[in-house]
């Protein structure tokens, strides 16, 4: 008889914040620079210096805590995290162990339809390493790239709520849209400015205690976290399965074979030694700073969700695909409160059909299409100028040239015909031409509707109107 | 009297009425130290042409009627342990044996922005752990009163350089007593500053809740005039603390009547040499008759200071020595196969026995299941030991104490005994564990001839009143105008 059982996953996640220094000093983050091009004395270690705190960071770390509903401790300490590497140039990473920043959060993950809160444990500060580069031809040495170095992260540490792969992946892609809402953090998994690592038990279902984990590192992206722990999954099941323990280790995830292989076991894992870096003071943080911070705290993906499908009255999955992207989500939100009567509905196909195809495609371009200019398109829409398909194409010229708007519809030759005497005459010899399936439409076979729209639109080369060649037909074919 | 013989007040004065100029006295300086430097060992680096050409060019602003900073042109020379922009700062240890840094310490720049001029780089214990200058890696420095002495530590060659007319004057620093045991086991005046009043930028860290810089110098005034230059708030040090700097040399009054002096009971103890105790009850007799009220005060966890420096230091130093790994800068044992062993034998062959030690013992106390039974005990005496301090300044202005409780040792009596070496430290080290400012000046020669020093310690940022009464003590006594006859 084979025993069932139920994973148990906490995620650890690191997500470097976007600011233009490091978190001690003033050298500059810009991702790609040249190897240790952006370093000082503080980065680089030498002797004597001394880290100074960039507020920037803490404002930061606070927008990610009331995001996650956490508390913002008022006073919160640094402390050394002692260990060797050559990455680490002073031979300890300031991070923060006893008294964190933020503690005692939660945020809520769909699966499946499923509403699901997950605890978050803590959201901590602490300075990056830097890199070991190893590739260098025939030489038997390593180089060191500290340009990294002191790039400021926040750990968010979560309670061991997760009990699928699925949930894990939920949660991250939860949190990830979440600091990139608030513009902390630019959420890109493979340069690694947002990095995961998960631990891993399993225990018989019913079972209260938690299983011996495993902690897995080294995967790059949502579908490598839902591999490695599914991986993981199996693998401990299997070694119960054969009357084996799990032990506790920590596990590099190779996403080129599909396997976790095992890094160090707890036994040789490192002592750490955590104390309280002198070198910096406690951090203070007025409740007054955090209360301005709250109430300038932008809306988030699934508050701007909600609020599209009630106050526009778009599809959840709509909703959802348009708030994906914080900058999408305002670019049609001002565009349908510019619109008079164009419904929100179909401004949204418009954007999930085709600009965010353009965004995706040529997303330098893109910027030229700014809401003002759909505006400008939409109306012309709206007042039955030209058509959706029509502002489809002007939009696409928009953004491949600097042309004004009336400029691109002149040379396209968009002019849509409107005019009822043109349309009724032309739908009078559309149907007069087609006299079978006219009998056909007026013996119940309705679908013909679209025939008799389509033959109209051929005749007056696509440039008919086509709510006014409905509303038309509609009364021509009732009579 | 000889150019190398002025104070800094003395030369301040000539230099401006162009009696002498900063090349004269900075040529007499280089004289002094090429007559002496080979029975004293002071200096680990000498910046002979480069102090030189700051001379002539402070000089030649000076004919030319410019107007220039207090110090332009002062001759001073620092410990090894200030991070100089190009010139080789070796905090006494092999492992920094050639390195040379791409920058200024925050002190060093404050001198700079004075047009002061550099003589070298003076010698101390290796990263500035030891109490007799015994450790340096480099060489053993001398007590210019009787060479066969040590000179104290850690900034031993700073104050046999002062105390020589090496220099006009040094500036140190002080962990557990490194500035005020040295001077005064030379005879010289040094102060150790409230922690946060000198900024700790571009100087290479012991521990880092302990280290605080200062003037070591040949009378009070001259501590005064540098510590005015090096004082203040500094963005790059965070412990630096953001309060204005009074003008110290305006604290140099001779009146004490009514001040109080506190004598903690506790310093006096079983071991205090007959002649340190006697000098002291001689400079409380000088007090008293200038009118000065003298009271018995009580600091309990006295005895707890030693044991509780030498957890906490040593476990600070070890997370500051980790970045000495053969890696960036600094020595790399030629010796190694791999990342482990570049590692291993860098530092085995970079460091010396003491500092070994030392990072050992931190290394200990801040490992998994000892951190609470040492580290955060210690942590917990230290605030004790400094609600006895602020219980005692609710009584009294100063307190006087011995700065050690003996006169200098022998050059080698101490080295293979690290607690009878720990336990020199005795009476300055709960200073720096309760962060207060304490002085030290000479108070007395022992019959061997050999400087005897006293300490003032006052209240956070009560540098003043240390100022005060060290300076009315000096102008009433002969002593700080003795000078080594070397």
């Amino acid at each position: 008889m084979s025993i069932s059982y139920e994973t148990v996953i906490g995620l650890e996640v690191h997500a470097q914040l976007k600011t233009e220094s490091k978190i001690f000093s003033a050298a500059s983050t810009q991702f790609g620079a040249p190897p240790n091009t952006n370093t000082d004395p503080v980065t680089l270690g030498l002797p004597g210096v001394l880290p100074v705190l960039n507020m920037g960071v803490v404002e930061m770390a606070i927008k990610a805590g009331l995001a996650t509903h956490c508390e913002i401790a008022p006073r919160s300490i640094f402390a050394r995290k002692n260990y060797f590497y050559p990455d680490l140039p002073k031979g300890y990473q300031i991070s923060q162990f006893e008294l964190p920043i933020c503690q005692r959060g939660w945020i809520n993950i769909k699966v499946d339809g499923q509403e699901k809160k997950i605890g978050i444990t803590r959201i901590h500060l602490e300075e990056d390493a830097g890199k070991l580069l190893h590739d260098f031809g025939d030489s038997d040495f390593s180089h060191v790239d500290l340009n990294r170095a002191g790039v400021p992260l926040i750990e968010t540490v979560s309670e061991p709520d997760m009990r699928s792969a699925a949930e894990a992946s939920a949660y991250l892609k939860h949190l990830r849209d979440i600091f990139v809402y608030l513009g902390i953090c630019d959420g890109n998994m493979e340069e690694g400015s947002f990095r995961c690592d998960a631990n891993v038990s399993i225990r018989p279902v019913g079972q209260k205690e938690f299983g011996t984990r495993a902690e897995l590192k080294n995967m790059n992206s949502f579908r490598n976290v839902e591999r490695a722990i599914e991986y993981e999954v199996k693998r401990q099941e299997a070694l119960l399965a054969d009357g084996k323990v799990v032990v506790q280790e920590t596990r590099l995830w190779n996403a080129d074979k599909g396997v976790s292989e095992s890094m160090r076991s707890k036994e040789e894992a490192n002592d750490y030694r955590y104390f309280p870096d002198p070198d910096l003071l406690p951090l203070i943080v007025d409740a007054k700073w955090v209360e301005r911070l709250k109430n300038s705290q932008p809306e988030l993906a699934h508050e701007k969700s909600l609020r599209f499908q009630k106050d526009y009255n778009i599809p959840e999955y709509d909703a959802e695909v348009l708030t994906a992207d914080r900058s999408i989500a305002e670019h049609w939100e001002k565009s349908v409160q510019g619109l008079k009567s164009l419904e929100a509905k179909k401004v949204s196909n418009l954007y999930m059909t085709h600009l965010l195809k353009l965004q995706k495609e040529t997303p330098e371009t893109f910027e030229r299409i700014t809401s003002e200019k759909v505006i400008e398109i939409l109306h012309l829409v709206e007042s039955g100028k030209i058509s959706l398909n029509m502002a489809k194409e002007v939009l696409d010229e928009v953004a491949g040239s600097d042309k004004a708007v009336a400029d691109i519809i002149a040379a396209k030759g968009f002019v849509q015909i409107s005019d009822t005497a043109t349309l009724e005459q032309t739908i009078d010899k559309v149907l007069a031409d087609n006299p079978d399936n006219l009998a056909a439409y007026k013996g119940g076979k309705e679908k013909l509707f679209g025939f008799f729209v389509g033959q109209t639109m051929k005749a007056l080369g696509g440039k008919a109107n086509p709510q006014v060649v409905n509303d038309i037909l509609k009364k021509k074919l009732k009579s | 009297m000889e150019l190398h013989q002025l104070t800094i007040a003395q030369a301040i004065e000539k230099l401006a009425k162009k009696e002498i100029s900063s090349a004269e006295l900075t040529a007499a300086c280089q004289q002094r130290i090429q007559q002496t430097e080979s029975q004293l060992g002071s200096y680990i680096t000498l910046t002979q042409e480069a102090a030189l050409a700051q001379a002539k060019a402070v000089d030649d602003r000076r004919a030319k009627g410019e107007p220039l900073p207090p110090l332009a042109g002062i001759p001073l020379a620092l410990k090894d342990i200030f991070v100089t922009k190009g010139v080789k700062t070796t905090c006494a240890s092999r492992i920094l044996e050639n390195f040379i840094p791409p920058y200024d310490g925050t002190a060093v720049r404050k001198l700079i922005e004075q047009d002061y001029v550099l003589l070298g780089k003076l010698n101390m214990d290796e990263f500035a752990m030891g109490s007799s200058t015994e450790t340096s890696y480099f060489k053993k420095t001398k007590n210019p009163w009787n060479l066969e002495y040590i000179p104290g530590g850690s900034s031993g060659g700073s104050a046999s350089a002062v105390a020589a007319g090496q220099c006009l004057g040094a500036l140190g620093t002080d962990t557990g007593g490194s500035i005020r045991q040295p001077a005064a086991l030379c005879g010289i005046v040094g102060i150790k500053p409230t922690y946060g009043r000198v900024s700790r930028y571009g100087v290479v860290a012991f521990a880092s809740s302990l280290d605080q810089v200062g003037p070591m110098t040949q009378d009070v005034r001259d501590s005064a005039i540098l510590l005015n230059t090096i004082a203040g708030h500094d963005p790059l040090d965070s412990t630096s603390v953001n309060r204005p700097v009074p003008d110290y040399t305006q604290s140099l009054k001779t009146d004490v009547k009514g001040l109080k002096i506190g004598v903690p009971k506790e310093y006096f103890i079983e071991g205090l040499d007959a002649e340190v105790k006697k000098s002291l009850e001689n400079a409380l007799e000088q007090y008293r008759s200038l009118g000065a009220e003298i009271i018995e005060v009580t600091l309990p966890h006295t005895q707890y200071a030693v044991p509780t420096y030498y957890i906490l230091a040593p476990a600070e130093a070890s997370s500051n020595l980790a970045r000495y790994d053969g890696v960036r800068f600094g020595y790399r044992s030629p010796n190694a196969k791999n990342l482990t062993e570049m590692y291993q034998k860098s530092r085995s062959e970079g460091f010396g026995p003491e500092v070994k030690r030392r990072i050992m013992l931190g290394t200990y106390v801040l490992s998994a299941g000892y951190y609470d039974a040492y580290y955060l005990k210690a942590q917990k005496v230290r605030t004790l030991i400094r609600r006895d301090f602020e219980a005692a300044f609710q009584q009294v202005d100063v307190l006087l104490t011995p700065t050690t409780p003996t006169p200098a040792f022998r050059i080698g009596e101490k080295s293979d005994d690290p607690l009878k070496m720990y336990l020199s430290d005795i009476f300055t080290i709960n200073v720096n564990l309760a962060g207060l400012p304490g002085m030290s000046l000479p108070c007395g020669l022992s019959s061997q001839g050999l400087p005897i020093g006293m300490q003032l310690i006052a209240d956070y940022f009560q540098e003043e009143k240390i100022f005060h009464a060290a300076y009315a003590y000096e102008q009433a006594t002969e002593w700080h105008r003795k000078r080594p006859s070397l």
